[in-house]
């Protein structure tokens, strides 16, 4: 495992680490206020809906954009800072772009040739296992597979955190699960850190320990995947026993019938009011329990504090 | 050689499926001693699922006495679990009979889960981690 600690002075060291990060457009917050502090060595799942700041989270620590305040830092460092930071982070845009015009082994050739450290007989062996056609153009390829060349190509600069940006929405059920295979395969190989946006949960739930929840320019909730799934619970029970919910809980999600409450809570200790009946959430409950909340302009002021 | 499978919709967490597949193919008898388990990344290449998810489960398991890693190698069976079920006689006997009691007071058989679960949360708090 990557320990590297690049002389910030920070201790344990962080893939991303951001302290009140800010990008304003004209008139509208892309992100706000976002201040986080991800370990390496994850496979980081950021969600949310449309809209709510995971693309201007990704460009900005890709260094693509500059923020409007706060700070960004990747591996330590600014990103794009230097041709060295650059290296260490490979990105996937949006849609996986490729050149059109130009075959899989010039996007191979152009790799080699745009890296430091490159690594060429890894390339050549996915491409082979992928099965594609070193002649075809980018533009003849699925979208499956075009997605696995940006993929490639990403991977095989060696970096030690990869930034992918929804990189399986377009793709059919089975071109995602073996993007996904390859992404978790290279993980396993190179402990390489990951953090990819995406909306589907059942997809964040396989791949990812570690879970960023973004609505509305804000982070609402970040941690470990197991940790959170185990300090949330649904509460259902009589309605009137709402008031009397116990003190170490946070209330992030509610529906009532006339007499009944169904709850989503976040607890730190184990819920023994013999008036709840208990159950576990899933990931999806979670992030649902979330967004809901959001939409209802809860906001974070009544969001939990993220727990270390 | 074991095959795991995910059930994204049990609510168990990955992890604690590939442990309770391990288990369960120990008391059934598919897996013995010496036997070897799929490598992190042969797992992570099939399942398309987080590799630490993987080591966390065999690290469980490690932890249980059921299987050993071996640097470079892979990951062992420790140990046959089959002779377990002798003690689980006795153990089925008891609470058959608490069912059949449970019924006869009336409760049906949601009513009669829901009051195990209650007990399984009262008794130990951490039932799964």
């Amino acid at each position: 495992m990557l320990s590297v600690n690049l002389g910030d002075g920070s201790g344990v060291s962080a893939v991303l680490a951001t302290e009140a990060l800010t990008k304003r457009y004209r008139r509208h917050d892309a992100l706000s206020d976002c201040s986080l502090e991800i370990p390496e060595g994850h496979v980081v799942g950021l969600v949310g809906p449309n809209g709510s700041g995971k693309s201007t989270l990704l460009n900005l620590a890709a260094g693509l954009i500059r923020p409007t305040s706060g700070t960004v830092r990747v591996l330590g460092e600014t990103p794009a800072a230097s041709p060295a930071q650059l290296s260490k982070v490979g990105f996937v845009a949006q849609n996986t772009p490729t050149y059109e015009g130009l075959s899989v082994s010039d996007h191979l050739r152009f790799g080699a040739h745009t890296n430091p450290g490159w690594d060429h007989s890894l390339a050549q062996r996915r491409i082979a296992q992928l099965g594609l056609d070193l002649t075809r153009r980018a533009g003849k390829l699925s979208g499956g597979q075009r997605a696995q060349l940006a993929l490639t190509l990403a991977i095989a600069k060696r970096p030690d955190v990869l930034l992918l940006d929804e990189p399986v929405a377009a793709l059919d059920p089975l071109a995602r699960r073996e993007f996904l295979q390859i992404l978790m395969e290279t993980v396993a190989d190179h402990q390489v850190s990951v953090i990819l946006s995406s909306h589907l949960v059942a997809d964040v739930e396989r791949v990812c320990d570690y879970l960023v929840i973004l609505i509305s320019s804000r982070v609402q909730l970040a941690g470990e995947v197991d940790e959170l799934l185990a300090s949330h619970h649904r509460l259902v029970g009589p309605r009137e026993g709402v008031a009397a919910a116990p003190e170490n809980q946070v209330i992030v999600d509610s529906s009532y019938t006339e007499r009944q409450a169904t709850l989503l809570v976040r607890s730190d200790g184990p819920i023994t009011d013999p008036a709840w009946i208990v159950e576990a959430v899933s990931l999806d409950d979670l992030v649902l329990g979330y967004m809901s909340q959001g939409k209802r302009g809860g906001g974070p002021a009544t969001a939990p504090e993220i727990p270390r | 050689m074991i095959e795991f499978y995910i059930d994204g919709h049990s609510g168990v967490p990955p992890y604690m499926q590939i442990v309770q597949q391990v288990r369960r193919a120990l008391k059934l008898g598919l897996l013995f001693e010496g036997d070897q388990l799929p490598t992190v990344k042969e797992v992570v290449g099939h399942l398309a699922i987080n590799p630490n998810t993987v080591s966390k489960a065999y690290r469980e398991l490690e932890h249980e006495g059921l299987v050993s890693g071996r640097a470079g190698v892979g990951t062992f069976i420790a140990k046959s679990l089959n002779e377990s079920t002798a003690a689980l006689g006795p153990l089925r006997h008891d609470l058959q009979r608490w069912v059949a009691a449970a019924r006869e007071a009336g409760l049906d058989d949601d009513s009669i889960e829901a009051l195990v679960r209650e007990c399984f949360r009262s008794t130990s708090g951490t039932v799964v981690a």
